[in-house]
């Protein structure tokens, strides 16, 4: 009876937090339906027509490829970066090993508006033209702790005794890793790339100083704000992304929920 | 306990270390990009002669609004440069983002007047020849050669548009318009005002002091003394319980009157352009102390890469028709003396809605923004310089 | 030489297995090391050394005599008040996405199906590609007067909460837009502890409290510290929220910096103030690694 009541107050709070999650992306979606740019509650003239706008404005389309080279590839570059440092610091007892994970976070932590402006002056004093790849560059930095910080928690999860086991088994090193530390690590890698992901196709503030006269989707919207006349397409614009992403997503949350990333790791825990 | 603790910080220290060593080779960067002296580094170059074929593309740093697509599709149309805005949020913004001459990137932006002597004298903007643009002849003659974009007869770009900050309010609760800036110090309308949220806004109060407590000798609002600038903070700290929000963007403040949390407050005319054209009722003046405002210059980078297009571009927003729907969009006054009769055709009125029709004593009257230096007109040396401005207004707004 | 080899032989494979450990280690940092020290570090520690230096107001260029002045100057005012204000409201954001992902996270990673499992983790991520910007700007017309909240609270016959441009604006805010980046990390940890762990538990008559404290925390510590992280440092150093939604008094470090270095020009004290977060984010992670969330695992 009890256990019951548990049940039903905890389901009632997963359907509170969906509310709370999905409120502001049905205001989105809804406001892009408005004929007025003041957004005012009930809307009051209903049209489509912001879908043509947003559908047929180049500047749309050349930031929203802009915006997805640079997320592919600073997800790419950190995953590689940050699940080195994972592995080097798991692995390993070093002097100074506790500051790294300091060292990494320091781009979350620091105002953007800091990384940016120093970001800018070091490309400037070097000499080196702002361009797609300035943007990575930037983007990477800030992202290679959200998967180093993903990829650490799940090796200190995961016991020893499996790497042992396949070594003792004759694995060789690169075997190992192949079937042993990769299955281990792979959903932890595929949630941390997300949101990765996410972090750098959504970052405004780096990016205003790091980008070069071209425009990613985030700056551009921050434009088109700003005077508040196109708040009804960036409405449209936001909802076709979010419209654009659901496939993909879905097929992250497979790879991440299935058990087939998962094999025998529960039994080993139990062991332990 | 506190053995480990220091063992942390100690290794903390240890990685922060060696970052310092590597910084303390380009230290000193951060003073060789500033002005030096009081000379244009780029005054000698020599400027373009004839524009050329265009490049296809122009990179622009820009005001929100300033490359609307009304006056930017017929330029790409009939020049085949495409238009790459990118829309600066401060005078600061545009002037770290054209850095280095606009290093290599940019190559137009449309600096305000305080904006303009800071790029000048860095180099990061270089000599326009005005013989390349035909409309310049029919600018009003003080908008030719003003002193914020010409330094001894050269011309760092072309002027473009300028405008007043106005005293927007509800003609809900004023029905009939204030006539003092004092209704945004009054107690009266507690928690129903907004100003922008700007350290330049001191000198609005600076503006308001002249008038209303002459005793402080306030005779310019950028230039103000330890003593003035004490009795300026003072009122605007006084301000601060009646304002619920200082705004940001344009579409704060939109915002802030269109759900009513506010019935007056510091604006520009286009704040008043879109909350009238939401069928809101709002109307905005200029108060009897006058006002602060903005005048704004296209300056060409010293390292523009399409500068055909650039010229292209000037040419175009010089003429009296894309003056015209540039001014009505804003809310500003264009500089092209023509564009009077276009603003009337295309929205009745529209000419002396917008001042357009004023002679030269209206630009006058208006306080147009710089920045404030230590140095003042008047030869002392002994005004509140910028970087105490904006820590005050830190110290407001916070 | 000959001595080295000898040394090296008479100890046999451990010494080598050791070097290889290092080789490895050293392998796998040096280019994410590299990485943050060329290219990071360098330019970040160039402005962070401007910060004991001063702007001439002559000139406006940075004066660069050594000066403890801009570290007086953010220990006085207003300053104190807005760091107090930008810490308090990011612990406060983290506590509150805690609070609020756990039993989801919780629900997520034990309860739901397989099939509601993969919608819920949609769910959470679907919103993370809804423009920040939009979402601050669609919470701002749900939460101003005449918006949607009040809307709804005047639907059903109660009083307007008037939230638009307050802290409390802000609060929440900047919950939602962290909340996916605190509910992963929880559901990983939780979906990887073994079932039998937490049956055995209540088999040897451990109360429902007494399991979750002892042990399912322990096992989620990681996770939740790795969320906290997220919240606690972008709620940190963010600046576009409070000038979007925060009210007269919601200026935020990361406004002040802004302020300071962009409209000012004030750099040594721009970076004078970005040493605050660096300061607290030490901190921070001490008192995490004290709490073993980075040790007992």
């Amino acid at each position: 009876m009890r256990a019951k009541a548990a049940r039903l107050g905890l389901w009632l709070w997963v359907i509170g937090v969906l509310v709370f999650l999905f409120a502001p992306i049905v205001t989105i979606i809804l406001f892009g339906f408005d004929r007025s740019v003041i957004e005012t509650w009930p809307i009051r003239h209903w049209t489509l027509s912001w879908y043509s706008v947003a559908w047929h404005d180049p500047q749309v389309r050349s930031a929203f490829v802009l915006s997805l080279k640079a997320a592919v590839a600073a997800t790419i570059l950190a995953t590689i970066l940050g699940s080195m440092a994972a592995f080097g610091v798991h692995k390993a007892r070093f002097f100074g090993r506790d500051s790294i994970s300091l060292l990494l976070i320091l781009p979350l932590a620091l105002p953007g508006i800091i990384t940016g402006v120093a970001l800018n002056s070091a490309f400037r004093w070097a000499g080196i033209t702002l361009s797609l790849w300035t943007i990575i560059v930037g983007h990477t930095t800030f992202c290679i702790v959200v998967i180093y910080n993903n990829v650490i928690a799940r090796l200190r999860r995961t016991s020893n005794t499996l790497l042992e086991a396949s070594a003792d088994l004759g694995a060789t090193g690169l075997q190992t890793f192949r079937f042993v530390t990769l299955p281990t690590i792979a959903t932890a890698l595929v949630s941390g790339a997300l949101l990765a992901f996410a972090l750098s196709f959504d970052e405004v503030i780096v990016t205003t100083f790091t980008a070069g006269a071209q425009n990613t989707l985030p700056i551009w919207i921050f434009g088109a704000i700003r005077l508040g006349q196109q708040l009804p397409e960036v409405n449209v614009v936001v909802t076709l992304v979010v419209i654009l992403m659901f496939i993909p997503i879905l097929i992250a949350a497979r790879l991440t929920g299935s058990d087939n990333f998962v094999p025998r790791v529960r039994a080993t825990r139990i062991a332990k | 306990m506190e053995h480990r603790v220091h063992n942390m910080v100690r290794r903390a220290a240890t990685a922060f270390s060696a970052l310092s060593i590597v910084t303390l080779g380009f230290a000193t960067i951060s003073s060789g990009a500033g002005a030096s002296g009081l000379t244009a580094p780029t005054a000698g170059m020599k400027p373009a002669q004839s524009v050329g074929k265009g490049e296809g593309t122009l990179n622009l740093i820009a005001w929100s609004g300033y490359a609307q697509p009304q006056w930017v599709k017929p330029f790409t149309k009939a020049t085949g440069c495409v238009v790459n805005a990118k829309y600066a949020g401060s005078s600061g913004e545009m002037v770290s983002l054209m850095a280095n001459g606009g290093a290599g990137q940019y190559d137009l932006v449309s600096a305000s007047g305080d904006a303009d002597l800071r790029l000048i004298y860095a180099g990061d903007v270089k000599p326009v020849n005005m013989a390349l643009i035909p409309s310049w002849k029919q600018f009003r003659p003080f908008l030719q050669s003003p002193s914020f974009n010409t330094i001894k007869g050269v011309h760092f770009g072309v002027s473009l548009q300028f405008g007043p900050n106005v005293l927007l309010y509800s003609t809900k609760t004023f029905k009939s318009p204030p006539t003092s800036w004092s209704v945004l110090y009054s107690k009266k309308y507690k928690g129903k005002i907004t100003v922008p949220n700007n350290p330049i806004q001191i000198a609005d109060a600076a503006l308001y002091l002249m008038k209303s407590q002459p005793s402080l000798g306030i005779t310019d609002p950028y230039e103000l003394t330890q003593t003035q600038f004490a009795a300026t903070i003072k009122l605007l700290k006084a301000q601060k319980p009646l304002v619920p929000k200082y705004w940001g963007q344009a579409s704060d403040e939109i915002t802030l009157f269109q759900s009513g949390t506010v019935v007056a407050g510091a604006a520009w005319p286009y704040q008043t352009n879109t909350l009238q054209a939401a069928k809101l009722a709002v109307k905005d003046t200029i108060p009897s102390e006058g006002a602060t405002g903005w005048a704004d210059t296209w300056m060409l980078a010293t390292k523009a890469p399409h500068p055909n297009c650039a010229y292209k571009w000037m040419q175009w927003v010089s003429t009296p028709r894309v003056q015209a729907e540039q001014a009505l969009n804003f809310g500003e006054t264009p500089a092209n003396s023509l564009a009077c009769a276009i603003m009337n055709k295309l929205q009745a009125g529209g000419c002396a809605a917008y001042h357009a029709d004023k002679p030269q004593s209206y630009f006058q009257s208006i306080k147009f923004w710089k920045t404030p230096l230590t140095t003042c007109d008047n030869g002392q040396n002994n005004c509140v310089p910028y970087s105490e401005w904006t820590n005050a207004w830190t110290q407001i707004a916070g | 030489m000959t001595t080295s080899v000898d040394a090296r032989g008479r100890r046999g494979p451990h010494v080598s297995a050791l070097a290889r450990t290092r080789w490895r280690t050293a392998f796998l940092l040096s280019p994410p090391l590299l990485w943050f020290l060329v290219i990071y570090f360098s330019s970040l520690g160039l402005m962070l050394v401007t910060s004991f230096w001063s702007v001439n107001g002559f000139t406006n260029l940075v004066d660069h005599h050594l000066t403890g002045q801009n570290f007086h100057q953010i220990a006085t005012g207003a300053y104190p008040a807005i760091i107090g204000r930008t810490v308090l409201l990011a612990a406060l954001v983290t506590i509150t996405d805690v609070v609020v992902a756990f039993p989801f996270a919780y629900a997520m990673a034990r309860v739901a199906s397989r099939r509601t499992q993969r919608l819920l983790l949609v769910a959470v991520l679907l919103p993370l590609w809804a423009s920040y910007l939009a979402k601050v700007f669609a919470w701002t017309s749900i939460l101003i007067n005449g918006g949607a909240l009040n809307w709804t609270f005047n639907l059903i016959g109660l009083p307007s909460p008037n939230l638009g441009f307050t802290n409390g604006a802000m609060w929440i805010v900047f919950c939602y837009i962290w909340l996916p980046y605190m509910i992963v990390p929880i559901y990983g940890a939780l979906e990887r502890i073994p079932s039998s762990l937490l049956d055995a538990s209540a088999d040897l008559g451990a109360p429902w409290t007494a399991t979750f404290r002892r042990v399912m925390l322990p096992l989620v510590l990681p996770g939740l510290v790795a969320g906290s992280i997220f919240t606690f440092s972008l709620t940190l150093g963010d600046y576009v929220t409070p000038l979007l939604i925060g009210g007269a008094n919601s200026t935020l470090v990361g406004n002040a910096i802004y302020e300071n270095l962009l409209t000012g020009g004030n750099l040594p004290l721009a970076a004078a103030l970005a040493t605050v977060p660096i300061a607290v984010m030490v901190v921070y992670l001490l008192v995490a690694r004290r709490l073993g969330a980075f040790e007992a695992l």
